[in-house]
């Protein structure tokens, strides 16, 4: 077996057939093998009948690599590549209901405004709060609103795209072929 | 004309060459039955418990290379087939199961015989399809037979609700093409990493090729053998890739792994390279895979991506057809002797001769297998259950032709024994079934005995019988300090009366001198045969590498005690 490397955090993109059951595939693929998917977005993509999948495994090479070569053998499953080392833009959107006082109301807005996040909804005791950016700017803004009390909190996983020209993909429409391709060497 | 989807499902089992299926009927998959009364090109054969239509379709699959198919209804219908069909993924087994399912209004109600089949069969099949149109069900059967025999083949399941299979008729028409965006089958792997490959084999000193079920799946039999002459480099067969190599080829060291032959273990403990096509490395091959081949790098070809590097690390892993991967690297390969190297195998085969069967007179279950090749000229079909008659089948029985051993090996599925004998028959109806039976499988499956009697396959039943689910006897003699809990069997049926029952002949064995002569009788006896062997009670399989361990560890046959 592979030797375990160091776990790191590995996002994979797939592309997939807009079919019923597509998403019980994967996720009962990841659930056999032992997986564990630390967030997972689905949407459309810019081809119409084929949905996007964005992951974020945390594991070692061999684990992940394990997990792009079992997703792209489902059948509905059509391109898998670990985007990672490419040269990427990621965001993640946050919702966040804090609770507030008339005393830290004040507070919470300058903070607010601090991340160019929104207030999208105000209460007598909470509003809530939209942000979108990178993980750790989200974390950042979760960090300064904890004291004031989270009420609730959600997010909607990472998506992720390669930056310039390519998609990422093997065999994508992309201009060029990245190295995420999981059908190479081993 | 316009065609009800059951006659659709007809039409298109007779376009993709499927002239048997094995089933049985109930409400939702009746209009299924209605049609194939129709279809007279289509044989159904009517067995007593669906497991059986699965695994007969699976024996049929293996034995002629063709897509196995088996018929279901809703429910318990359907369920009954999921041992089969998880049997046929994990040896890759081309097979469609086609399950009624009730009406589409009905769907998500828990209608009477509803079960989400698709949901049950998703981890255990290559694919698996609700059909909810007629005008889907030609593509979909298609889609499922190309799917269940190309690339890593494996079973394919398609289940049609019964409004679908009797309602809207449509239009016949048979697809050209696939709709399969996502399916993708290797063919040659590229020619940079064949040509590292070519340079390990030919600088290695000490290597093995290990010939797995890939190696009969693809037909590559030939070119691996001509490999192996061309370098001389010894063959060693998992389980699944016994028939690979003819079994008296000077090349063939037999089966590894935790029960094989101890000069293959031993040899494989001193190689610098393992070539291993079409095998997947698995746990009762390697044991402790730390301890697996300490001294060799690997060169791995599969058609299946996820296979290489999942077990062990691969210096060159080559995805891709075998056969085409063979043919690209065969020319690369020089000519070799391997003087050392094989005359190091011979002294090891010398020094543990795990093929050779002791001296005894009691009525050992190795010697009946011996007694039973030997009479039979290794000709024919051995079809398997599993437990200690498996693993004696694999270590004594000889073949001549690839495809001649079928064995539910990574499942490891008792009482495949009996309806994959019946399926490989009917599908060979040329050659003469050997179902080598423990007697514990042997009654899990049984009342397929009047499925092979009614379809007049030609299965001679070989029951193995130390009343005794040997396997665990084994393991409890062995890890439990003989705590034998609820491994005896204490009112085996008479397995004589049996046969009789069914209209067939019994033979009961009891003594060494009779079992030559109850194997002719069977051969001479046209239609199906139950021999009974009352084999020794609390024998045990030697080699032995417990499970975990290495070979290290392994257990061989004691030496006979001197004469005082």
């Amino acid at each position: 077996m592979a030797q375990p490397n160091n776990t790191q955090q590995h996002t994979l993109i797939a592309m997939v057939e807009d079919k019923p059951g597509v998403l019980t595939r994967v996720a009962s693929m990841f659930r056999r093998r032992g997986f564990n998917i630390a967030s997972l977005a689905v949407g459309s993509s810019e081809q119409p009948g084929i949905s996007r999948m964005t992951f974020v495994v945390n594991g070692d090479e061999y684990t992940v690599g394990q997990v792009a070569k079992q997703l792209d053998k489902l059948i509905d499953v059509l391109e898998v590549a670990d985007i990672t080392s490419e040269r990427i833009v990621t965001r993640e959107i946050a919702l966040i209901k804090v609770a507030t006082t008339q005393i830290t109301r004040g507070e919470i807005i300058q903070i607010v405004n601090l991340f160019r996040a929104n207030i999208i909804d105000v209460g007598s005791e909470s509003m809530v709060i939209e942000i979108t950016g990178e993980e750790d700017k989200i974390n950042a803004l979760h960090n300064l609103l904890a004291p004031f009390g989270v009420i609730e909190m959600l997010r909607s996983g990472l998506v992720a795209m390669v930056r310039g020209q390519a998609n990422g993909l093997p065999n994508g429409n992309g201009n060029g072929s990245a190295n995420g391709q999981v059908n190479g060497h081993s | 004309m316009e065609l009800t989807g059951a006659e659709i499902v007809c039409e298109s089992l007779l376009k993709e060459g499927a002239d048997v299926v094995f089933g049985l009927p109930g409400g939702a998959v009746l209009p299924l039955y209605g049609a194939l009364s129709k279809y007279p090109g289509v044989r159904h054969i009517l067995v007593r418990h669906e497991q059986a239509a699965a695994m007969a379709a699976d024996g049929y699959a293996r034995a002629t290379g063709k897509v196995g198919v088996c018929v279901a209804t809703s429910g318990p219908g359907a369920t009954n087939l999921v041992t089969g069909i998880a049997a046929a993924q994990m040896d890759s087994v081309p097979m469609v199961a086609i399950t009624g399912q009730v009406p589409r209004p009905y769907i998500g109600r828990d209608a009477f015989q509803e079960t989400d089949v698709t949901g049950v069969t998703l981890p255990i099949t290559k694919h698996n399809m609700l059909v909810m149109d007629v005008k889907d069900v030609a593509q979909a059967i298609h889609d499922a037979f190309h799917i269940a025999r190309t690339g890593r083949p494996g079973p394919v399941l398609v289940d049609i609700p019964r409004d679908v299979l009797l309602g809207e008729k449509t239009e016949f028409v048979w697809p050209t093409e696939t709709k399969l965006p996502g399916y993708k089958i290797p063919g040659e792997a590229p020619e940079d990493q064949v040509a590292a490959a070519a340079e390990l084999i030919n600088k290695a000193e000490k290597p093995l090729i290990m010939a797995g079920h890939g190696v009969l799946i693809s037909h590559s039999y030939d070119l691996m053998t001509e490999m192996a002459e061309k370098a001389q480099i010894p063959v060693i067969t998992t389980l699944l890739g016994i028939s690979s190599i003819q079994s008296d080829h000077e090349l063939n060291l037999g089966m590894s792994g935790m029960h094989g032959m101890a000069y293959s273990n031993l040899a494989i403990d001193e190689a610098d390279l393992i070539i291993g096509l079409g095998m997947r490395f698995d746990d009762r091959v390697t044991g402790r895979i730390s301890d697996f081949a300490p001294n060799a790098k690997f060169v791995h070809v599969d058609i299946d991506a996820s296979e290489i590097g999942k077990n062990v690390e691969t210096s060159v892993g080559l995805i891709g057809d075998l056969k085409d991967v063979l043919t690209q690297i065969l020319p690369k390969i020089e000519a070799n002797v391997h003087i050392y190297w094989l005359r190091r195998i011979e002294e090891l085969k010398t020094q543990h001769p795990s093929h050779v069967v002791r001296e005894s007179d009691e009525l050992l279950p190795q010697y009946v297998l011996q007694r039973l090749t030997e009479t039979t000229q290794s000709r024919g079909i051995v079809v398997t259950g599993v437990g200690q008659h498996q693993m004696w089948a694999a270590q004594h029985c000889k073949f001549t032709d690839p495809n001649t051993f079928i064995t539910s090996g990574g499942l490891g599925t008792m009482g495949f024994e009996v309806p994959a004998a019946l399926g490989a028959q009917v599908g060979r109806p040329d050659t003469v079934v050997w179902s080598v039976c423990g007697d514990g499988g042997f009654q899990m499956t049984m009342c397929d005995i009047a499925t092979a009697v009614e379809s007049g396959a030609d299965v001679k039943f070989a029951i193995l019988n130390n009343t005794n689910l040997g396997m665990v006897h084994q393991l409890q003699d062995v890890f439990f300090e003989k705590d034998f809990m609820a491994s005896e069997f204490s009112a085996n049926p008479d397995f004589v009366k049996i046969a009789e029952a069914y209209g067939i002949r019994g033979i009961r064995v009891t003594k060494k001198d009779e079992v030559v002569d109850a194997v002719q009788q069977a051969m001479e006896t046209s239609g199906p045969v139950i021999i009974d062997f009352m084999v020794k009670q609390d024998e045990i399989v030697f080699p032995f590498i417990p499970s975990g361990q290495s070979v290290n560890e392994m257990l061989e046959e004691p030496a006979p005690k001197e004469p005082a």
